[in-house]
């Protein structure tokens, strides 16, 4: 019982959905920039067992629906609430939002809005650790939808090719965007896929944290000696693709089934039957990521608005001259 | 190349000045890398990187799959990690397999991060007709870069600015699309190492003329400049202005050569329609309305795929003698 870190991934899978509840909030409350919010609720377990199972170096790359991992990987609720909010004090200015976020400081290479589009970069990554003789393992995280696109194969291959420290990390939450995974795959079996390619493969299909952390870390330890691997974790997605969308396309009756395969609820009932923690603890837990996460969202609420020059910046480096606006360019036309 | 360490080359080719380039600048910064299709063992489908494997090893020199959109996804990765990789795309008509990764995710990354990084890298290919290499093998694709904020963008047409823009390319910290010109390897020029020429982002006047502007850049130039000789001899003096880098694009030298000759033809090898020379001509017009003399010309290829035929290829692009006639007809 003494060694068991179910306590501390129960706690990262509860600040994730209780991070992406207040995302949720966040829209209700006309806060958010937009309405192109991908929560990952109900997909808790994947970002909490692999997120903790790295190791402080190491990087990762995310798909749209990002948000967990980059809570699992330490990032600032309040930054990150912000930079929902697209707000100046976000981690990248409110310029991102929540599909661009990024923290290099952190090792996030950026969450990406192009399904696959981060696979690669990944392998770019490991190619520099690798070459500069960093000990250092990337990761890829990306849904089931990246599984149909042919550059994580493209990169699958380079990884295995040069034995390169990359995991790649597939959050299979059974949708791409309304269409589900049998409407989109002759051949569910992905790992069979990865394991074409030489990589180490996993496949977690049940709600025990402690041991899909455990496994994860086999698969992350052998990447770190060139041994490259693929990870898949079986969830579902409990809402809709997006904030805006109320999934027509499936059964109240399939929902209300799969959102009792609840990893969180799963995990504190574990901690109850073993005796690592109570009811009151894991209430006292619950309790500090509620105000937590709260002062996140007053954070996020008061957090100024960038100035309006901000448009212009970061297109190409500091020691370049800012992009001309429109108004000066039409202006000087019209007074010449 | 016999010596590499001499500083002037009397005679060498735009080919020559590329390895060179990456020569020095390998030597000069050991995080620099190339990778792509081809580059090492075979020293590059057009000899751009023949013999660096050997000088540099494989860790440096990487012979990748056919795999493009991951060939510029890792070369991005590897940027943002330490490395300064000069990733080649075999042809620029691959940019069809690889846009994704250089106009969502090169071109953006310092934007949407909110500065916090960039991916300092170059990415190298080459375009254009002469071959007979048809639909696939001979565009003219730079107006698909242009057309993507975030990124430098350079079209060499002589080996010395080959030379510099590749080597200034590799010091910045904004990536850089590099097109090269099938038909320019060969071609040869003077490289001086201790002089650039003009800095990355200006363009080179290469011919003072009084009544006529030829805008153009890439291997458009060579032409540009022989028919400037013709025109010359018929009493028409025409300015030949080299862009050679597309952003930044040095606007400036462009408004005041058409202020001064009042007229002006701009000469690519791309397509006709929403290319570089659309571009550049609407910026002389909103800038130089009031003294334009005749409309500007865009003479460009044709508003088709490229043709194998070397009959139909031949006049698919711009010629010589119809350079002469129209800016003859422009001078008018």
């Amino acid at each position: 019982m003494s060694n068991t870190l179910l306590p501390k991934l129960y706690k990262t899978m509860k600040r994730i959905r209780t991070f992406e509840e207040r995302v949720s909030e966040l829209f209700i409350k006309g806060e958010s920039a937009g309405t192109m919010l991908h929560l990952s609720i109900g997909e808790e377990l994947g970002p909490a067992c692999v997120g903790t199972a790295m190791q402080e170096n190491d990087t990762f790359t995310t798909h749209h629906r990002g948000h967990g991992i980059f809570v699992a990987r330490g990032g600032d609720p309040n930054r990150m609430l912000a930079e929902i909010a697209g707000k100046k004090d976000g981690y990248c200015k409110g310029k991102g939002g929540s599909m661009h976020i990024a923290d290099m400081k952190l090792g996030h290479l950026g969450a990406n809005a192009i399904v696959g589009g981060g696979i690669p970069t990944v392998v770019g990554a490991a190619m520099s650790y690798k070459y500069l003789k960093e000990e250092r393992v990337s990761v890829a995280f990306f849904g089931d939808g990246a599984m149909q696109q042919g550059i994580l194969y493209e990169s699958m291959n380079m990884a295995s090719l040069w034995k390169l420290p990359v995991v790649f990390c597939c959050i299979n939450n059974q949708y791409g965007m309304g269409t589900k995974i049998e409407n989109a795959v002759g051949v569910k079996d992905f790992s069979k896929r990865a394991e074409s390619f030489g990589l180490n493969t996993l496949h977690i299909n049940d709600l025990d944290v402690e041991s899909a952390y455990h496994k994860s870390k086999d698969i992350i330890d052998s990447a770190r000696k060139f041994k490259p691997g693929f990870i898949e974790i079986e969830c579902y997605r409990f809402y809709g693709h997006a904030r805006m969308d109320k999934s027509p396309y499936r059964d109240e009756s399939e929902e209300s089934e799969k959102r009792k395969l609840d990893p969180i609820s799963f995990a504190s009932n574990q901690m109850i039957k073993n005796n690592i923690l109570d009811e009151d603890d894991i209430k006292k837990i619950d309790d500090d990521i509620m105000i937590e996460m709260d002062k996140a969202m007053e954070f996020a609420i008061n957090s100024p608005i960038n100035e309006e020059t901000e448009i212009f910046k970061d297109v190409y480096s500091e020691n370049d001259p800012l992009p001309v606006s429109l108004d000066e360019k039409i202006n000087k036309i019209l007074n010449n | 190349m016999s010596d590499l360490n001499q500083n002037y080359f009397e005679k060498i080719t735009y080919r020559d000045a590329l390895r060179l380039a990456m020569h020095d600048a390998m030597q000069e910064d050991k995080n620099i890398i190339i990778m792509g299709e081809d580059v090492a063992n075979y020293g590059g489908a057009y000899g751009a990187t023949k013999d660096l494997l050997k000088l540099f090893g494989k860790e440096r020199v990487i012979d990748t799959p056919i795999s493009e959109p991951a060939i510029v996804g890792a070369a991005v990765g590897a940027a943002m990690s330490g490395l300064r990789p000069i990733a080649e795309l075999m042809y620029v008509d691959f940019f069809g397999m690889s846009m994704d990764q250089i106009a969502n995710q090169l071109a953006k990354i310092r934007y949407m991060f909110g500065g916090q990084i960039s991916a300092p890298m170059v990415l190298r290919t080459q375009g254009g007709t002469g071959r007979s290499g048809g639909a696939q093998h001979s565009q003219s694709l730079e107006s698909w870069i242009m057309h993507t904020p975030g990124l430098f963008l350079s079209m060499p047409a002589k080996p010395n600015d080959a030379y510099h823009l590749l080597r200034h390319a590799l010091k910045i910290d904004n990536p850089t699309i590099f097109i090269e010109h099938k038909l320019l390897y060969n071609t040869t020029g003077t490289l001086d190492k201790k002089n650039i020429g003009a800095p990355f982002g200006k363009a080179n006047i290469l011919r003072k003329g009084e009544d006529v502007s030829i805008i153009s850049y890439s291997r458009m130039i060579n032409y540009a400049e022989k028919a400037s000789e013709i025109l010359e001899k018929e009493n028409i003096s025409a300015e030949v202005i080299d862009l050679r880098t597309l952003y930044p694009l040095d606007r400036e030298t462009i408004i005041n050569s058409v202020k001064k000759t009042k007229r002006a033809l701009v000469l690519s090898e791309s397509y006709y329609t929403s290319s570089v020379p659309s571009e550049i001509t609407s910026i002389i017009f909103e800038n130089c309305y009031k003294v334009l003399k005749k409309p500007v010309i865009r003479y460009t290829a044709e508003d088709t795929p490229v043709p194998v035929a070397p009959n139909l290829e031949k006049n698919y692009i711009p010629t010589i003698e119809k350079i002469v006639e129209y800016t003859k007809k422009v001078c008018n």
